[in-house]
C-alpha cells in the first residue's frame, strides 16, 4: 500500500523540497568559506538598485491590487443583480479572457498602446495630447496591464461574498431609516471586509510573482523584483546567482505572507457565516447561492505562471 | 428559479458592458492586427490578408515549438496522472489522517511564484550528482510540481464523490484483489473527473512561460517562448501566433466546461 506513495514522495522531494532548501541554503552561504551568513541579504539592503526593484514591485502590486479590488467590487455587485443564468455566462466570459495573460497579453497591449500602437497613433492624429505623456513601458503602463489580469480574478473571488448580505438586512435597515449609503458603510462593507482583504492577499501575491507579463513588456528596462531575479540566475550573463537566491527568498516571503492573509481571512469569513447560521434562521429563502466554479477558480487562481 | 425575478437596473448593465469591452479590447486588437495587411492611422485597417497565418504555418520553427509544447505538456500530464492516481488514492482511502499533510505539500506551489521555483531548481540541479539543468527532465519535474494542486483536487474530489472506500470494500468482498478492484472498479468510476483535471493541467502547462523560459529557454522553445522571441520581429506574425494560441486554449476550455457539466450532471441524477 505504501508503494503507491513512493513515486509521489520522490517527485515532491526532488522537485519541490530540495530546490526550496537549496535556495535557502544558497542565500545563507557566505561568499567564500563555510558557515551561515546574512551577507547577501545585507548587500541587498545596502544596494539602492535592488531596494528600488523591491520597492517598484511592492508599489505596482499594491496599486494594481487596489484598483483590481475597487473595479472587482463594483463589477461583483453588478453581476449579482443579474439572473443566475446571465451571471454564470458573464463569469464564464470573464474567465475565458483571463486565459489571455502573460506574453500574449503584453503583446496585445503593445499593439494597442505601444510606441507604434494603434491607439497611440490614432490619438496623435486626432490631436488628443492628453494621452501624449502616457508610456506603456513605464510604471503607469505596467499597472494598466496588471489590472487587466487582476480584475477577472477579483471578480471571481469577490462575487460570492455578496450573497452573504441578506435582503432582509437591507429591508430592516431601510425600515429603521438608514439610507443606502449608511447601509453599505455600516453593514454591507463590514460584512464584505474579510473577503476583500483575503482577495487583496491573493491579488498582491499574484502581482508580486508576475514574471511573464513584465518580462515581455519591459524586459530589463524597468527594475522589478521578479525580472531582476530572472536575469540574475538565468540571464544571458549569469554573474551573481547567489544574490538571486536571496532575492527569491524575499519574493517568496512576500507572496507567502499575502497568501497567509487570505487563509486567515477565509477562516474569519467562515466563522462569521457560521455565527449567522447558528442564529435565528432567516424566514425567507435566500437568493440562489452561487454555484461553485471550482475548475475556473483554480485556473484564475494563478493568473501568471 | 426560486429567486424573485427582479429587473436588472441600468447601472449594472452599463458596468458589465464596460467590463466586457475592457476585457475584449486587447483580444480584438490582436485579432484585427493578425488579419491586417497594414494598420496605421485608421480606426480599422484598410486592407486585409491571410498571409500572416500562412507564413506562420510555413515557419518550421513555429511548427517545432508547437510540437515541443504539445508533447512536453502531454508527457508531463500523463506522468503526473501515473504518479498522482495511486498516491491520492492511498491517502484518501487508507490514510485519511495524512490528508492535511499532503494538502500542505500540494498547495505550496500555489503560493510560490514560478520565478522562485526556477531559482531553486537551477541551483539544485546545475551541478552535483543530478546535473539536468537545461534539459527536458528538469522541465518535466517543474511541470509536475505546477500541476500538483489541480491533479490532487480533481482526483480527490472524484474519489470522494464516488465513495471509493465502500466501493472498494464491496469489490474485495466479492473476491477481487486490491489491485484488480482499483483498476476495474474505482478507476472507471473516477475517470471522467480525472480527465477534467488532466485537461485543466494541460491548459495550464500550455500557457506556462516563467519556468520554461528560465529553465530551458535557451535549449527548448515552447510556443510561449517562441512567441516571446517573435514579438520583436514581426508584429503581424506574432499576432497570428497569439490568436491561434488563444483559440486553441478557448477550444480546450470549452471542452473542459462541457466535460465538467457532464460530470456534475451525472452526479446529480
Amino acid at each position: 500500500m505504501w508503494l503507491g506513495l513512493v513515486p509521489f514522495l520522490i517527485m515532491v522531494l526532488l522537485f519541490q523540497l530540495i530546490p526550496v532548501l537549496s535556495m535557502l541554503t544558497g542565500s545563507l552561504k557566505p561568499a567564500s568559506g563555510a558557515g551561515i551568513s546574512f551577507g547577501f541579504y545585507a548587500r541587498i539592503l545596502q544596494s539602492a538598485y535592488y531596494m528600488q526593484a523591491i520597492k517598484n514591485s511592492l508599489l505596482i502590486s499594491a496599486a494594481s491590487s487596489a484598483i483590481g479590488i475597487v473595479v472587482g467590487l463594483a463589477c461583483a455587485y453588478a453581476i449579482t443583480r443579474f439572473p443566475a443564468r446571465t451571471r454564470d455566462r458573464l463569469l464564464m466570459f470573464s474567465n475565458m479572457t483571463s486565459n489571455f495573460s502573460g506574453v500574449p497579453l503584453a503583446f496585445a497591449y503593445i499593439v494597442l498602446l505601444g510606441s507604434n500602437g494603434v491607439f497611440t497613433l490614432l490619438f496623435k492624429q486626432w490631436g488628443w495630447s492628453v494621452f501624449g505623456g502616457f508610456d506603456l513601458y513605464s510604471w503607469s503602463g505596467l499597472v494598466l496591464v496588471y489590472v487587466y489580469f487582476q480584475v477577472p480574478l477579483a471578480l471571481l473571488l469577490l462575487y460570492p461574498a455578496f450573497y452573504a448580505i441578506r435582503d432582509q438586512w437591507r429591508e430592516a435597515a431601510s425600515l429603521l431609516g438608514a439610507s443606502r449609503w449608511q447601509f453599505w458603510t455600516s453593514v454591507g462593507l463590514p460584512v464584505l471586509s474579510p473577503a476583500v482583504f483575503g482577495t487583496m492577499g491573493i491579488l498582491f501575491a499574484n502581482a508580486m510573482g508576475a514574471y511573464a507579463t513584465a518580462y515581455a513588456l519591459v524586459g530589463g528596462n524597468y527594475n522589478l523584483l521578479a525580472v531582476r531575479i530572472g536575469s540574475l540566475v538565468a540571464g544571458d550573463v549569469v554573474n551573481q546567482p547567489q544574490l538571486g537566491n536571496a532575492l527569491a527568498v524575499i519574493l517568496a516571503l512576500s507572496t507567502l505572507l499575502a497568501v497567509f492573509l487570505n487563509h486567515k481571512m477565509t477562516q474569519r469569513a467562515r466563522r462569521l457565516d457560521a455565527a449567522f447560521v447558528a442564529g435565528p434562521r432567516p424566514v425567507r429563502k435566500r437568493r440562489r447561492p452561487p454555484r461553485p466554479l471550482n475548475a475556473a477558480a483554480a485556473v484564475a487562481g494563478k493568473e501568471e505562471l | 428559479m426560486d429567486a424573485p425575478i427582479k429587473r436588472t437596473g441600468a447601472a449594472p448593465r452599463a458596468l458589465m458592458l464596460l467590463l466586457m469591452i475592457y476585457l475584449l479590447l486587447p483580444l480584438m486588437a490582436t485579432c484585427i492586427y493578425a488579419f491586417a495587411r497594414d494598420w496605421q492611422t485608421t480606426v480599422l485597417p484598410e486592407r486585409w490578408t491571410l498571409e500572416w497565418f500562412g507564413g506562420m504555418f510555413k515557419d518550421l520553427r513555429f511548427m517545432e515549438s508547437l510540437w515541443n509544447s504539445l508533447y512536453l505538456c502531454l508527457i508531463a500530464v500523463a506522468f503526473s496522472l501515473l504518479v498522482m492516481l495511486p498516491a491520492v488514492f492511498v491517502i484518501t482511502v487508507y490514510m485519511p489522517r495524512l490528508e492535511s499533510l499532503m494538502k500542505g505539500l500540494v498547495v505550496l506551489p500555489y503560493a510560490v511564484p514560478g520565478v522562485v521555483a526556477a531559482v531553486g531548481l537551477i541551483r539544485a540541479y546545475s551541478s552535483g550528482p543530478l546535473n539536468i539543468a537545461g534539459t527536458a527532465y528538469i522541465l518535466l519535474g517543474a511541470y509536475f510540481v505546477i500541476v500538483l494542486p489541480y491533479m490532487y483536487q480533481g482526483i480527490r474530489n472524484s474519489l470522494l464523490t464516488v465513495s471509493a472506500g465502500p466501493l472498494l470494500a464491496a469489490a474485495e468482498l466479492l473476491g477481487a484483489g486490491r489491485m484488480r478492484a482499483f483498476a476495474s472498479v474505482v478507476l472507471p468510476n473516477i475517470w471522467p473527473g480525472v480527465l477534467v483535471s488532466a485537461l485543466l493541467s494541460f491548459s495550464v502547462l500550455f500557457g506556462e512561460f516563467a519556468l520554461t523560459n528560465m529553465l530551458v529557454g535557451g535549449q527548448i522553445q515552447t510556443i510561449q517562448v517562441y512567441l516571446y522571441h517573435r514579438m520583436g520581429e514581426s508584429g503581424h506574425l506574432a499576432s497570428a501566433i497569439a490568436i491561434t494560441y488563444f483559440v486553441f486554449i478557448l477550444l480546450l476550455s470549452a471542452l473542459l466546461m462541457k466535460l465538467g457539466q457532464k460530470v456534475n450532471g451525472g452526479l446529480k441524477r
